[in-house]
């Protein structure tokens, strides 16, 4: 992700260069309004997007983005990772040099879509991570972690997790929903551990608030 | 674009989305209401219900309930839902596990009559109070909110509306037989549901999707879920389900439907009951509650008259990222002298001793020490 202006704290927290992002969140915290927000820089940067909408129609995304572009919809895994290409492909045509972002909304429903073959899930997810490094591509993922907080079915998560750079996860609050608060969000980036920058700040901990256009971010007590 | 530049997100947003009322007025079918960003509200057919969720049922959204295997207070909600979509001349289509659904129609409720249920609303309050005014003579300070919280809308103006948007429904007496059936109402078995292909709607139902698409109008739908009993093909069939879901709420938010599904969340493993939830575009759930427990009954007031509770988890948003929420979250479910539903917000009663009773009537009640029953 570019450095965008903002000075808050998730853009902090995420710095640039990380190439695959994972969103996780749950029911009482969704974490839509984090993708709207990277989709936002993303294409801010002069860069291209594609999105595979599966949680929502296209037209909720274009009236909270205002105009966002892209996205792309199959049956199968395998055309669909066909079209993801020829959409960079695409893109990459005429004198773009932005980077393209693929993301995906959400990792639960493509398993839904494949029926529940998680490999089938896992091996389509890793042939998107080698767009990264093929054709100047990031990744963002958005899945829903309490889905995965028993028993079976654990593999994709924790799998995302390890190939993330960056994992930024919205949790509710302890005390439950409240007006001004709308949950927490902690950011790991990894991308500072493999720097090995150790002033860095590598995890942080932060309290959101999600508004139309976007969102506040503000440690717990200080309100602006 | 301008707006793009927002990183630093000061205050509002630079244009307001308008509902265009003039263009929408023409085409209105009765019984949808409009409201901000392009918003269409069905009834729920619980006058409270609707103005806790901000205006009722959106359309194009999935609403789910998770029931308590105690007790089937959703069908309650269910046979609301139903009866205004009846009243309303919007074709219902309607799916269950029992063996003949057609029956279910039977029990719908029919309109109460207005009168009297008008006089009834503007004195809920007040006989309530004046039953109990020889005791509740130290009580009644705390007992403000109540009463001013919930008269906020003028009883006129209410009236008016419930007879085009929401009735109340007596439930003791049938719905008539002439509005049903002049409907068009569906009723599937639920053999024909449950399939072991993939994709359980082209194949079980062929006209399925005809029907949809015909029905331009509104639709009320309604699922039950089937309880498995067969241990082998429970794991596929979780899959189908909830992939019968998903395309279940693409094809709604395609047509001007509704779709109301109840579901025990027991019956469901955890992860898929999770699964469910995220689809849930507002996901409701009703917990019974004993007949006698007297710890509640101390910790409530107005207990004797509780069925259960409703719990609001999710309230749908159109168009906006901005999450819903709402003062109050738990309300109790009370069957008015047995024959309407209303819901009230739960009201902790003063507790005797030290502490001092807790003004804040809200949600309160999930953090009492006995608060097993509460908790959702």
């Amino acid at each position: 992700m570019e450095e965008y202006g903002g000075g808050d704290f998730l853009s902090e927290a995420m710095g640039s260069g990380a190439r695959v992002v994972v969103v996780e969140d749950r029911v009482e915290a969704p974490g839509a309004f984090a993708l709207h927000l990277l989709l936002k820089r993303a294409l801010a940067g002069g860069g291209a997007a594609a999105l595979l909408a599966l949680a929502q129609p296209f037209s909720h995304y274009d009236r909270v983005l205002r105009g966002a572009k892209g996205g792309a919809i199959s049956d199968s895994f395998v055309r669909l990772y066909g079209d993801i290409q020829r959409a960079i492909d695409a893109s990459r045509t005429g004198d773009n040099t932005g980077r393209f972002t693929l993301m995906i909304d959400d990792v639960s429903l493509l398993e839904v879509a494949a029926g529940g073959s998680v490999d089938d899930v896992l091996d389509f997810l890793h042939y998107c991570v080698t767009l990264t490094s093929e054709m100047n591509c990031s990744l963002v993922f958005l899945i829903h972690e309490d889905i995965y907080s028993s028993e079976e079915g654990v593999g994709v998560l924790l799998h995302l997790r390890y190939i993330a750079d960056l994992v930024i996860r919205a949790a509710p609050l302890s005390t439950g929903l409240a007006a001004d608060v709308h949950g927490q969000l902690s950011v790991v980036n990894k991308c500072t551990f493999r720097e090995q920058r150790l002033k860095a700040q590598r995890i942080w901990n932060f309290h959101f608030r999600v508004k139309e256009n976007g969102a506040d971010f503000f440690y717990p007590g200080s309100r602006h | 674009m301008a707006a793009a530049a927002g990183g630093q997100t000061v205050g509002r947003s630079s244009f307001s989305r308008a509902a265009a009322p003039h263009v929408a007025s023409s085409s209105t079918a009765a019984g949808v209401k409009l409201g901000p960003n392009g918003a269409a509200f069905v009834s729920s057919g619980i006058p409270d219900l609707d103005r806790i969720l901000g205006g009722g049922f959106l359309i194009g959204s999935v609403v789910m309930i998770m029931e308590d295997s105690d007790a089937p207070h959703h069908l309650l909600l269910l046979r609301s839902f139903m009866a205004q979509g009846v009243v309303h001349k919007q074709p219902l289509l309607f799916a269950g596990p029992m063996k003949e659904p057609r029956l279910f129609l039977g029990t719908l409720p029919a309109v109460a009559s207005s009168k009297e249920d008008g006089r009834q609303r503007g004195m809920g309050a007040g006989t309530s109070s004046d039953g109990r005014t020889s005791d509740e003579a130290l009580r009644i300070a705390w007992q403000y909110k109540k009463y001013f919280g919930e008269e906020k809308t003028s009883h006129a103006e209410h009236r008016d509306n419930k007879q085009e948007f929401s009735n109340d429904f007596d439930l003791r007496k049938p719905l008539e037989r002439h509005l049903l059936n002049a409907q068009n109402i569906e009723s599937l078995k639920k053999e024909t549901l449950l399939v072991s292909s993939r994709t359980v709607v082209p194949h079980s139902c062929p006209n399925f999707r005809e029907k949809m698409v015909e029905m331009r109008m509104l639709d009320g739908l309604l699922y039950n879920h089937y309880v498995h009993h067969n241990a082998d093909t429970l794991r596929r069939k979780d899959w189908d389900m909830v992939s019968f879901i998903r395309s279940l709420k693409a094809m709604v938010r395609a047509s001007n439907a509704v779709a109301v599904i109840t579901f025990p969340n027991t019956v469901l493993s955890s992860s898929f009951c999770k699964r469910w939830q995220h689809l849930a575009d507002t996901l409701l759930s009703i917990k019974a509650i004993p007949d006698e427990d007297k710890e509640l009954a101390k910790l409530l007031t107005g207990y004797q008259d509780m069925v259960g509770f409703l719990h609001v988890h999710k309230v749908a948003q159109t168009n906006s990222q901005v999450p819903v929420i709402l003062e109050a979250s738990t309300f109790s479910l009370k069957l008015r002298k047995r024959r309407s539903l209303v819901l009230e917000r739960l009201n902790q009663a003063p507790v005797d001793g030290s502490g001092g009773p807790s003004l804040d009537a809200s949600g309160s009640c999930s953090s009492s020490s006995q608060g097993s029953q509460l908790d959702f």
